[in-house]
């Protein structure tokens, strides 16, 4: 146990120095270490929900586009008038000083974050009804009906987008803070969720994955584990959205704020590829997602779609448990799991006798 | 003085034109073991299912402990401490023994707060008892669903043990288990109602599990109620045999 503490405390100082230093090592590269942290963070949160509480949810990209437009809203508005600036479209001559763009964007930040809660809180009284496919499809309509309100809303620059604030820094500064700011992000998240499921929640939402009816029936409180997870899910999602969002530097709705079926997607295969229902598992998933990205985006271009595609079939049809779960059932030891018995059951995932047994 | 737990007067249920349980009234009496027999089809685990509260009654009323249940969900009554297990057995399957027990901790009281505690080293000593108990002591760090069928029946029966209810409804306890296990099942189920104080509704079609276990009977066919009493007399009741063998025409 010893052993697996050091190690464990080793890797966390690696992946935080890696971390620190990235941006200095290769400077060119900021922007997609940025996105890097974010696709970590879409997976941690997406599993909160997909993979402990089996609740698969296609529309949590609706909370990054919300924070992402909550906190471009308020950046705007605390020195200018939303309409104007948006319909302008640029063309009125916009400065932020700097003490206004990082007021904006710390307060936008804070409404972005509890904004997407709180609307997490308010669907999930809607959707939380509706389980299995329907709830997949439900959230999905949630994540295209919000691209085309927002689309549609000329207040916010509708389907024109918004250029946002320039950031006051001097050249490379920029790219630097946004990384700094998503790795913070991440970290932030991660280190949530961890403490969130070495709490009673974990084996809370565990159960309604399992059996949402026996956990009804044993008297759990389930629509709250559903809400909290959601809404924790949103709360990030929402702040990696207004991060992004000023860091593209341009907002709208369908590319960049609720792009469904890039990011809207990515989050769940990275989940899945990683190993859903467990902490390392999407950040694992996220890494190897992200290069393999990358790689093809320079490599294969034109094929890239296709590239992702096979990996994600490989994945679904060959290793449904993701790679941590597929080293998991075959090293059990590496996870502390000691066997004890000797009566010869299996900790393995044998089907359950009950088929042969008339019930 | 009798002390009624459970209380069902005159509740009907039908499935379109399907009458599952017609003007049933029946009483449990606290800290009893109370058996509810009946040939297949014959209404009763609708009956449990609408004391939980799972299904809504077309008409009557329900009482647990006094209070009308018959228009609450199924949490709601659950916490009030009416519990039941299913007939199919449902564990969680890919949480181990454990896990199970400690997420079927009482959540009568749960605040929201609640859900961001650790579970106390006292719980954990609770669910390894009662793992004891029943006899999955060995099996306790074991996922759920790599039990066999009986394993998970027991391991049912002890998570209902954790939640301390009040009355339990247990939809054939003794179903798919091995009959050499049969025996200290029917102990432990008398052990819990006499060591625990929980009152238990028993739905059971092993006639001689039944005899032995419960204090009273009732018997339903064609989802009415046929007849009730003592395990000697509804033995012996005609018309209760009748129902089960079929009545000579």
């Amino acid at each position: 146990m010893m052993a697996t503490g050091k190690r464990s405390a080793v890797l966390h100082i690696a992946i935080l120095v890696a971390g620190l230093v990235a941006p200095f090592v290769f400077p060119g590269h900021s922007v997609q270490f940025a996105v890097f942290w974010i696709m970590v963070l879409f997976a941690l949160t997406w599993d909160a929900m997909g993979g402990q509480m089996g609740y698969n949810s296609l529309g949590n990209i609706t909370f990054f586009g919300l924070g992402m437009y909550m906190c471009t809203i308020v950046q705007i508005a605390i020195v200018y008038n939303v309409g104007e600036y948006t319909a302008a479209n640029g063309a009125i001559d916009v400065h932020f000083t700097s003490p206004q763009y990082f007021t904006g964007l710390g307060l936008g930040l804070v409404v972005a974050a509890i904004g997407s809660t709180i609307v997490a809180a308010i669907l999930s009284w809607v959707l939380f009804g509706i389980r299995g496919p329907y709830f997949a499809i439900g959230t999905l309509g949630v994540a295209v009906a919000a691209a085309e309100l927002t689309a549609a809303w000329n207040w916010v620059g509708g389907g024109q987008g918004i250029a946002m604030p320039v950031f006051p820094g001097g050249p490379g500064m920029r790219e630097r803070f946004f990384y700094f700011a998503c790795f913070v992000a991440a970290v932030l998240c991660y280190l949530f969720f961890r403490w969130l499921y070495s709490t009673r929640f974990c084996l809370a939402v565990n159960a309604i994955r399992d059996d949402e009816d026996k956990a009804e029936a044993m008297g759990l409180h389930t629509r709250r584990y559903k809400m909290v997870a959601w809404a924790a899910a949103a709360f990030f999602l929402g702040i990696s959205g207004a991060l992004f969002g000023n860091m593209t530097g341009f907002v709208e709705p369908l590319e960049t704020a609720y792009p469904t079926l890039t990011f809207g997607i990515f989050m769940i295969a990275m989940t899945l590829l990683g190993g859903k229902g467990t902490l390392w598992g999407p950040i694992i998933g996220a890494t190897v997602f992200y290069v393999m990205r990358e790689v093809t985006w320079t490599y294969l271009l034109g094929w890239q779609y296709i590239a992702l595609g096979i990996l994600i079939i490989v994945n679904v049809v060959f290793f449904q448990q993701g790679i941590l779960g597929w080293v998991k059932a075959r090293r059990p030891e590496w996870f502390g799991v000691k066997i004890e018995e000797k009566s010869g059951a299996q900790p393995s995932a044998a089907a359950p006798a009950r088929k042969a047994v008339n019930a | 003085m009798s002390d009624t737990i459970i209380e069902v007067r005159g509740v009907n249920k039908s499935f379109g034109g399907v009458v599952a349980n017609k003007d049933i009234s029946l009483t449990v009496e606290r800290g009893s073991i109370t058996g509810l027999i009946g040939p297949n089809g014959s209404g009763k685990t609708t009956l449990f299912n609408s004391i939980v509260g799972l299904y809504p009654i077309d008409s009557g009323s329900i009482l647990f402990e006094g209070r009308e249940i018959s228009r609450m969900n199924v949490q709601s009554i659950a916490r009030l401490g009416l519990l039941r297990t299913f007939q199919q057995t449902r564990i969680f399957s890919k949480m181990d023994c454990i896990q199970n027990m400690l997420v079927s901790l009482p959540h009568r009281q749960s605040a929201w707060s609640d859900m961001f505690r650790k579970y106390p080293p006292e719980l954990c000593d609770k669910a390894e008892h009662l793992l004891e108990f029943v006899g999955l002591y060995s099996k306790r760090k074991l996922t759920a669903g790599s039990l066999s069928f009986g394993q998970q029946k027991l391991l049912e029966f002890a998570m209902a043990l954790m939640n301390e209810p009040q009355a339990l409804l247990l939809d054939e306890p003794t179903a798919g288990i091995n009959p050499t296990l049969i025996n200290g099942l029917i102990d432990r189920l008398k052990r819990a109602n006499r060591e625990y104080g929980i009152t238990l509704f028993v739905i059971e079609h092993n006639m001689r599990v039944i005899m032995n276990l419960a204090d009273h009977i009732y018997c339903m066919a064609f989802g009415q109620l046929l007849a009730s009493g003592a395990p000697a007399d509804v033995k012996d009741d005609p018309r209760v045999i009748d129902a089960y063998l079929g009545a000579a025409a």
